[in-house]
């Protein structure tokens, strides 16, 4: 399955956009971890934008970046969504309500628990009508995503954005699953090179155990290893130094997803 | 299933889910209280995968994919799956047994293989013993019909031959004081599309299918003809009060199919009844339909499955197609006069061959399947 890579939406620690970050992951400055700034976007009105939980903010954030690095009308683009382990802060909160005697839970709380929450919202604040997906597979959930926007690209003929993201779990329970930190990636796929896309991936899923493709930065291979947003990063590492070549990453157990990067 | 609808029957009783305290009606499955899962599986144990396996169990079902395992390899066979709150009732019983210093959640309490929504996808891929690329879809209400398009399109990119769709939705204290915080769950079992409709009665339930190429499909097999999805654009648990969405995601379905509305002979409707969904969803049926096409709600019968209800309706309209069998709506008095559109009340005898299914979810994520019979 041949995809066009037309933009592309970052946020990490110390990968704050993707204007800075590809200038770090091209090797041209030296990677400087720093905590996430998510800040709040202005897709949203005041009203949403104060319901919104952090997972979504993040999703929001770099799903516009990559739409305006791509010169593309979100309105416009399917998208899917991936996030390995939801809305972690409301499922706390609405969790401990329920263990309560008055078990009285918001219904806000509520509606922004489903792992769809960043879909609702980002229909909100982009006007899109377009077919919203939100997927989970654990620790493969990018490659996932991926090969799902890759097959409604090549499927529908139409553009598809890939957004991934993770936040982090608040105690108790961060220690049943621990997420290094806040991580998001956003890529807007096209069917053709007619908006002047820089790079093609090349998908296809593999039988066997082949080594996933690391990070030469030893920072950075701790985050890919450490949130599954961040298996990402070698595809955006391959597309921020414009090199060509295969990229492996994990999928499931004896499946792995090759991806061969070329330019435009 | 077959029988029940036949008879009308329907499988709602007043809740008495765990420690819950709601005046409302839900659809349980007793047998889970008792139920394990697999012992090779056991890390997986909770309700959610307990009901997924003892679905997988019935109709010989785990036996036809293990025939299909030996005819295209598991390798070739993918897994797309749904659910809404997947195991998430395994951290609320943890969270009541959190360490009084620490806070702690015991250290028995397996996140991965129970509250993660992929818990499910990974509990039936080992199951089953399929090895063939695959994911958890969770969009909300919408998850195991969107779920038939991801397959569908897996299997025209050639990723796979074959594939397991559906997935399993269980009780859980979340959605029944959540919904009820939203003053949307009824007093009594659900009415759809009734005058005095108020609420939705919470269900749990699962179902599966095994669905192949279509190319090989033998004369009277039912065929995924159509599928449409959409996004509302409007409000987190409201939907589009003209039905926007629901409109787009059934006309997307008709012409992925290449069919005109005169050709559905039925419409499974989401109908939860709600006040709101049940009007939204009329006007959007009947701009397109109008006022002749017959439809109903199931969900008298099954209760709202949240995220099962895609794949159960499905099967319920490939029951109609098979045994020529409109269903009528079960605890639905008198049809609420605003409504235009064809609302079945009573069972309708007549040969169905195609239908459409609708399914939509918090989040405003909208899936109409048309299913039909293969000529």
């Amino acid at each position: 399955m041949r995809v066009f890579v037309e933009g592309v939406g970052l946020l990490g620690p110390g990968l704050q956009g993707w204007g800075a970050a590809r200038r770090v992951l091209a090797g041209e400055e030296p990677f400087r971890p720093a905590p996430t700034n998510i800040g709040g976007s202005d897709l949203l009105p005041a009203a949403e934008r104060r319901r919104t939980p952090v997972p979504v903010k993040l999703a929001l954030a770099v799903g516009q970046e990559a739409f305006q690095n791509a010169g593309r009308d979100a309105a416009a683009a399917a998208t899917v969504f991936v996030s390995s382990s939801g809305e972690g802060e409301t499922l706390h909160h609405m969790c401990e309500a329920l263990a309560s005697v008055e078990r009285e839970v918001s219904p806000t709380r509520f509606h922004n628990s489903v792992h769809n929450a960043a879909a609702g919202y980002w229909g909100i604040a982009t006007r899109s009508r377009e077919a919203s997906t939100s997927l989970c597979a654990y620790d493969a959930s990018f490659p996932a995503g991926l090969v799902e926007a890759a097959t409604q690209v090549v499927s529908c003929g139409k553009a598809v954005a890939l957004i991934a993201y993770d936040q982090p779990y608040p105690e108790p329970l961060h220690s049943a699953r621990p997420l290094a930190a806040s991580f998001a990636a956003a890529l807007v796929l096209a069917p053709d090179a007619t908006r002047g896309a820089a790079a093609t991936f090349e998908v296809a899923v593999l039988p066997g155990d082949e080594k996933p493709t690391g990070m030469s930065d030893s920072r950075l291979e701790e985050l890919r290893l450490g949130i599954p947003a961040a298996r990402s990063l070698p595809l955006l590492e391959a597309l921020a130094r414009k090199t060509q070549g295969e990229v492996v990453l994990d999928f499931l157990t004896e499946l792995r997803l090759r991806v061969t990067v070329s330019r435009c | 299933m077959r029988r029940a609808l036949r008879e009308k029957r329907s499988g709602l009783t007043p809740c008495d889910f765990e420690t819950a305290s709601i005046d409302t009606y839900v659809g349980t499955v007793p047998v889970l209280d008792d139920l394990r899962v697999r012992p090779d599986l056991l890390d997986y144990d909770c309700r959610n995968n307990r009901l997924a396996q003892w679905c997988l169990e019935q109709d010989g079902f785990a036996g036809r994919v293990a025939a299909a395992r030996d005819r295209h390899s598991a390798g070739r066979i993918g897994f797309y799956l749904g659910t809404s709150t997947s195991g998430l009732h395994a951290t609320e019983l943890a969270y009541r047994r959190r360490d009084p210093k620490t806070g702690a959640l015991p250290a028995d309490y397996r996140y991965a293989e129970t509250q993660n929504a992929y818990s499910l996808g990974e509990f039936v891929r080992r199951y089953l013993g399929l090895a063939g690329p695959g994911f958890v879809v969770s969009s909300a209400c919408s998850s195991t019909a969107k779920a038939f398009g991801n397959a569908a399109r897996m299997m025209a990119a050639g990723i796979c031959d074959a594939a397991v769709v559906g997935g399993a939705d269980s009780l859980c204290l979340m959605t029944l004081y959540g919904f009820q915080a939203l003053g949307l769950t009824s007093h009594g079992p659900c009415r759809p599309f009734d005058a005095e409709r108020d609420g939705i009665s919470i269900g749990e339930g699962a179902g599966f299918a095994l669905i192949e190429k279509g190319d090989r499909a033998r004369s009277g097999a039912v065929l995924l003809l159509g599928v449409g999805e959409s996004s509302d654009a409007y409000h987190m648990s409201t939907p589009h009060p003209e039905g926007l969405g629901a409109r787009i995601a059934m006309q997307q379905a008709l012409e992925s199919a290449g069919l005109r509305p005169a050709d559905i002979d039925y419409i499974n409707l989401h109908g939860t009844a709600t006040k709101t969904n049940d009007a939204s969803e009329d006007k959007a049926v009947f701009e397109i339909f109008g006022p002749e096409t017959p439809c109903s709600s199931t969900k008298g019968a099954t209760g709202h499955l949240l995220g099962a209800a895609g794949i159960t309706e499905a099967i319920v309209s490939i029951l109609a197609i098979e045994d020529g069998l409109m269903p009528g709506s079960a605890n639905t008095r008198s049809v609420d006069p605003a409504i235009r559109s064809n609302y079945l009340l009573e069972n309708r005898q007549a040969k169905v061959t195609r239908v459409l299914s609708n399914s939509f979810g918090f989040g405003g994520s909208n899936c109409s399947l048309v299913l039909g019979v293969a000529q």
